[in-house]
């Protein structure tokens, strides 16, 4: 067997530094001298910004410095020596500091001897009580201090004044330093002084921030592209580069020619322009360097910055292979932990592995399969590392060559572990393990219940799934990732996974006082769900629901909480020895994040056994829904007469009582609340008369309703609330904007069918009848603006929390706990001494909580 | 009995010792104390974080997650008897930004006895309550012949208000530092000195007139009292503790401000970490949104661990991590950048980011341990 590849170097750490000229001709193995790139027949010409010296990027040719291949080279640096220095614009701040407070003369620091070492004391107290940044704002506090200085301290030269004109262009008393100028005044400045200036000599000179030879990227790094036309692309580098290498080249010339001083002036500036604009080309002052067709070049500083930039865009984060997309679809009939993967995507997607002698056999038959058979296999890996294709042609030849050690890249089976996930990824929940379920057709089926998790729904969301290809990573993803694993969030220590919508609903209608059933429709019921074992069933002639419901729990599971009935004989859940006494299940229960039952569950029993007891739960509902018949209808909201005039009622004391107040207001009388004035207090209390009557009306809405499935949901929780009910019943409501009513229109009046001035209810958007009996023009214009209103609010929000989260992530994201359980930073300070004061995990936690009194009870 | 606690008080968390305590009667006996307690232990231990968990990711998420659903409306009612406060999510960022300008500061303002006890609170509240000059003013005008301005004074608010004369002499004195001050009856006449003042600058002196400070707590804009429990808080708009502490009635100990800076100047890095977890805590716990405590106060550690009190943003809690990469890979990757090269600063890779960048075990979680072993050559 061949030796295998292990990692055995780490990189320790990263080093920064300013390259010197002499390192930047160390490092190159090419110089450049000429700013063609190709000759005639398109081989790269030798001195060029393509010579195959820095690089190869064409298939077939060879590094002349590395001798390898394409995809094998990494590339080379080369350099170019430039006529005339020219400055860094990058550094340009650092330079002026320095030559604002050096001597012009003997290059000392504007400081006295006597001070120079008690500053340099002072910056390093500082660093270590407050850290580098405070030490660079100190050191910048004192330089700034120098300006002003007018005598050198050490040679008692005079100080002329130093002005900067953007971006590269530096004046001493409006007349122009040249870069040869400037760069052999920090040659001056001794080491020492540059320390107080905040430079440590041994990677940086200041003098290097002037550029007298400039490494040229290896080509590797600016690869042209080959259009269809044979035409070749260049990089925009490559652009910029050969504006620096002809405009150098001709300053040379003119230099050697002896030309006059306004040429070369011209054309040095020219040179400073390109390199200014090769290292960034979205300086204020300077008009960016263009395409031919109009469009600016991307250069070194766009190529790293922001979220397109290498480094959030190519370093920080990273693509896969052996991941698939596809539109997600329900199946609540598959387990929780599954997802149901399609054959297509099944075929394409593979597991690598590797024959041993005991499953040569099993593996053999993956091959012989092909890729075209279900299931086959793709692709084989020599032990060499070479991949070969599975085709009719191969096949055979493959097939004999077969032996332990080979690697088969087999089609994804059932069982099979994969990483779930959709974006947004805000939480760990967001990407869970599943295991595989080949099914037909073209989605991903997942269980509805781990929706809530994903935050997914099935209006036409997509989801990915990766596979796992090594051991480890498969290990990781069963033992960390998967569903069961993630039932209890961190976030608040209570299930994230619980029965939804019609789960919910059918269980409430089940575990409700007086459901019955006869054993045959139960144990039908059981068994489509799942269960396997219905002795926990009662023999008897008529089952209640809650006996069909309790077959589901284990033995010796107890619990009391409560349901969402306020009282009745429904409203406490007693369950004892794992038979459902009293009490309904519904979303109190069921839901995610809401009471302790499966909580409980969980702790009791451990995840797997919640997992299937969650699923049969959720089965369950939808079984029992299913046989029980749901449907809703506009009658369900059908009132009786006395109901209705009875909101009218409620309507019209409401309406006078607004009208008393805007009478009141009008007329003085009103009393401010403290600390508001009369308008704000009117305001707020029309909105507490107006949103008082709307909540009666709901009520009188709830009274009356006939029992029908609409408020079956309300009443389980699974979906919609009694206001929702009592809006398309009765009436809508208060449009609020703001938290205030609607003011906003024409002048002094909401819309033109008011009269100006009008506080009335109606002409601030209250709207008095329901979604079933029809809105008004002026109503439906008024929950139009509301609408939009909040619509606006969404497409704010997102940005700006999604901001707040990476700001929060990028912050925390190295804090971690550490063997002795203090959190520390990556610096190994310490942020905590204990999580969260005392250590306790919130996803092992009860809410939050360790429960004392159970702990005594699980003991006596 | 009390031994055996002694015995465990360094085991387990104070909270849930107490919660035994109060749930065990006297019937219960040694060994069997013995057992609760050690069942505790075991418990307390079970529900422990493990060692290498990336517990600043998970509260970032715990925050992160939920703020997308939070509601962006800055104001909310809670109820008639309340002052208007930023919630929601603007308040949240604000927080975590550690601003120093927040946009509505508030203070309770807690009592000594006998104050809280609702005899002459309004009184008490109005002397908290800043007091300028246009509050006490009926009417000015300007006699721009003679450069004067002549102000008739609200007496009845100067009663409520208790504003003497004197004192508003004084103030107009000496803060408007030009011209003379002639108390007339209800009126108080302002003369400039030089009349050669161009009408501008009269006009000038008055809106300045009618801003200068009288009496109160400056900042303060409004006061309400209102009734917590059995005694009287005042709620103020605006914040201003170093002043209000110097008031003899307000109780130090209790009063708060929701201005986090001004905690922090006032009373310290532990207040302010307090006070970040309390204003955080509440807005979550308005939006009806369930997030646990601990996440909040990892959050309020990395804000306050270093001394001071440091935003979430590129100048406060980011800048001072140890990684030049960490650094570059939040934001204003270039100047961080330049800034590590001409100090020569070495990333030394201990963080998550930089070993993502690299393709290396990043160290936390399950990439934390190392497994030392010998190499058979």
């Amino acid at each position: 067997m061949e030796e295998e590849k292990y990692v055995y170097k780490f990189i320790d750490s990263i080093k920064f530094g300013v390259l010197s000229p002499k390192l930047i001709k160390k490092m190159a193995s090419a110089k450049v001298v000429t700013p063609e790139l190709y000759d005639k027949e398109g081989y790269p010409v030798d001195g060029g910004l393509m010579d195959t010296r820095l690089g190869v990027i064409d298939p077939g040719l060879k590094c002349r410095t590395c001798g390898s291949k394409l995809k094998e080279c990494p590339g080379h640096f080369g350099y170019i020596e430039l006529a005339r220095p020219v400055i860094h614009v990058k550094f340009i701040p650092v330079i002026m500091t320095i030559l604002q407070s050096s001597c012009r003369d003997c290059g000392r620091i504007l400081i006295p001897k006597n001070k120079i070492e008690k500053y340099k004391q002072l910056f390093d107290q500082v660093e270590n009580e407050y850290g580098a940044s405070e030490r660079r704002k100190k050191i910048k506090e004192v330089i700034s201090g120098l300006k002003s200085v007018n005598k050198c301290p050490h040679c008692g030269a005079k100080q002329q004044k130093i002005t900067i004109e953007k971006p590269t262009t530096i004046l001493e008393n409006e007349k122009r330093l040249s870069p040869i100028e400037i760069r052999s005044r920090l040659e001056r400045v001794p080491d020492s002084d540059c320390e107080v200036f905040g430079l440590n000599t041994k990677v940086v000179r200041p003098e290097w921030m002037v550029l007298t030879v400039m490494p040229i990227p290896p080509v590797t790094t600016r690869p042209s592209i080959t259009l269809e036309s044979g035409e070749r692309s260049e990089d925009d580098l490559t652009h910029k580069l050969g504006d620096i290498v002809r405009i150098n080249q001709r300053l040379f010339e003119n230099i050697n020619a002896g030309a006059p001083e306004i040429i070369i002036e011209d054309l040095w500036d020219l040179l400073q322009y390109h390199i200014t604009t090769y290292i960034d080309n979205s300086i204020a002052q300077l008009p960016p360097a263009r395409h031919r067709s109009g469009q600016p070049l991307k250069t070194l500083t766009e190529r790293l910055k922001s979220k397109e930039g290498r480094i959030r865009h190519n370093l920080a984060g990273k693509r896969t292979n052996f991941s698939a997309r596809t539109v997600i679809s329900p199946d609540p009939m598959i387990k929780l932990n599954e997802v149901g993967v399609p054959k297509v995507i099944a075929m394409n997607l593979t597991v690598p592995e590797r024959i041993t002698s005991w499953n040569e056999k099993y593996l053999r038959a993956f091959v012989e399969r092909g890729p075209e058979n279900y299931p086959g296999a793709n692709y084989v890996v020599r032990p060499d590392g070479k991949r070969k294709k599975i085709t009719d042609e191969t096949k055979e030849q493959i097939l004999e060559e077969l032996q332990p050690g080979y690697i088969v890249e087999r089609h994804l089976m059932d069982g099979d572990i994969a990483v779930f996930n959709r974006q947004p990824s805000l939480h760990r929940m967001s990407m869970m393990c599943h295991r595989v379920k080949v099914l037909p057709d073209k989605t991903f089926r997942l269980n509805p219940a781990v929706c809530h998790p994903y935050n997914a729904d099935f209006d036409g969301d997509e989801m990915n799934l990766h596979i796992p290809q090594t051991e480890e990573a498969r290990a990781e993803a069963e033992i960390l990732m998967e569903v069961q694993t993630q039932l209890i969030s961190p976030r608040y220590g209570l299930s994230v996974i619980g029965c939804v919508q019609d789960a919910i609903s059918g269980n409430y209608l089940l575990t409700k006082e007086g459901t019955e059933m006869s054993y045959k429709e139960a144990v039908e019921l059981l068994v489509g769900v799942g269960v396997e074992d219905i002795s926990r069933l009662p023999k008897k002639e008529k089952v209640t629901g809650k006996e069909v419901f309790s077959a589901l729990l284990p033995k010796d599971f107890n619990f009391t909480g409560k349901s969402r009935e306020k009282s009745g004989p429904d409203a406490e859940v007693v369950i004892k020895n794992g038979k459902l006494k009293s009490g309904v299940m519904d979303k109190a229960n069921l839901g995610e994040g809401q009471g302790l039952m499966l909580r409980n569950l969980h702790k009791k029993y451990g995840p797997a056994e919640t997992i299937d007891i969650l699923g049969k739960m959720f089965r369950l509902g939808i079984k029992y829904l299913l046989k029980h018949g749901f449907t809703v209808a506009i009658s369900d909201t059908d009132l009786p007469p006395k109901a209705r005039e009875k909101i009218e009622e409620t309507m019209d004391a409401a309406y006078a009582e607004v009208n008393n107040l805007i009478l009141q207001f009008n007329q003085g009388r009103l009393e401010a609340f403290p600390g508001r004035s009369v308008q704000e207090t009117l305001e707020l209390k029309i909105l507490e008369v107006l949103n008082k009557a709307r909540n009666r009306a709901g009520e009188i809405v709830e009274e009356n309703a006939n029992w029908s499935h609409t408020i079956v949901m309300t009443r389980s929780g699974s979906r919609g609330n009694i206001i929702n009910l009592a809006q398309m019943a009765a009436c809508v409501g208060q449009q609020a904007m703001r938290g205030k009513r609607i003011e906003k229109g024409y002048f002094e009046r909401t819309l033109s069918c008011f009269e100006p001035r009008d506080l009335s209810a109606p002409s601030r958007g209250f709207i008095r009848n329901g979604f079933k009996d029809g809105l008004k023009p002026a109503e439906f214009f008024f929950m139009g603006m509301t609408g939009r209103d909040s619509l606006m609010d969404t497409a704010l929000r997102t940005p700006k929390s999604g901001y707040l989260y990476r700001r929060l992530a990028n912050a925390m994201q190295d804090l971690r706990v550490e063997y002795d359980y203090t959190v520390r930073d990556a610096r190994g300070q310490i942020v905590q001494f204990r999580y969260g004061e005392d250590g306790i995990d919130v996803s092992k936690s009860e809410n939050g909580r360790i429960n004392v009194r159970k702990v005594l009870e699980s003991i006596s | 009995m009390e031994e055996l606690f002694k015995e465990y008080e360094d085991k387990i968390p104070a909270i849930l010792l107490e919660e035994l305590k109060s749930s065990i009667d006297k019937k219960t006996t040694k060994t069997q104390l013995k057992k609760m307690l050690e069942a505790l232990y075991e418990e307390y231990l079970e529900s422990m974080v493990e060692p290498g968990e990336s517990v600043g990711i998970i509260s970032a998420e715990s925050i992160g997650e939920p703020s997308t659903q939070m509601t962006l409306n800055t104001f909310h009612f809670a109820g008639v008897a309340e002052m208007n406060v930023t919630m929601g999510l603007p308040r949240i960022i604000e927080i975590l930004d550690a601003r120093k300008n927040i946009k509505t500061p508030m203070m309770e303002v807690y009592l000594k006895e006998p104050y809280n006890k609702g005899k002459d609170i309004r009184k008490v509240a109005e002397l908290i309550k800043e007091t300028k000059m246009s509050d006490i003013i009926q009417e000015v005008s300007i006699n721009i012949l003679e450069a004067t301005i002549t102000v008739k004074l609200d007496r009845q608010k100067m009663k409520d208000l208790e504003v003497r004369d004197s004192s508003v002499k004084r103030a107009v004195e000496k803060q408007l530092k030009s011209g003379q001050v002639k108390i007339e009856g209800d009126e108080v006449l302002i003369k400039v000195k030089s009349k050669d003042d161009s009408l501008n600058d009269l006009y000038k002196l008055k809106e300045k007139m009618k801003s200068i400070y009288l009496k109160g707590v400056k900042g303060i804009t409004q006061v309400l009292p209102v009734k917590r429990k059995d005694e009287f808080v005042i709620i103020t708009a605006g914040s201003n503790l170093k002043d209000t502490f110097k008031l003899e009635f307000v109780d130090t100990e209790r009063t708060t401000s929701n201005d986090i800076m001004e905690v922090y100047e006032n009373l310290g890095i532990e207040a302010a970490r307090a006070a970040i977890i309390n204003e955080v805590y509440r807005v979550i716990e308005s939006q009806g949104l369930n997030v646990d405590i601990r996440h909040i106060m990892l959050i309020a550690d990395t804000m306050t661990a270093s001394g001071s009190v440091k935003g979430i943003t590129r100048y406060g809690v980011v800048s001072d991590k140890s990684s030049v990469l960490a650094r570059a890979s939040f934001e204003t990757p270039i100047k961080h950048l330049i800034n590590a090269s001409l100090v020569g600063e070495t990333d030394p890779l201990n963080s998550v980011i930089e070993n993502v960048m690299l393709n290396q075990p990043i160290p936390v979680g399950t990439g934390l341990p190392g497994l030392i072993t010998k190499v058979k050559k």
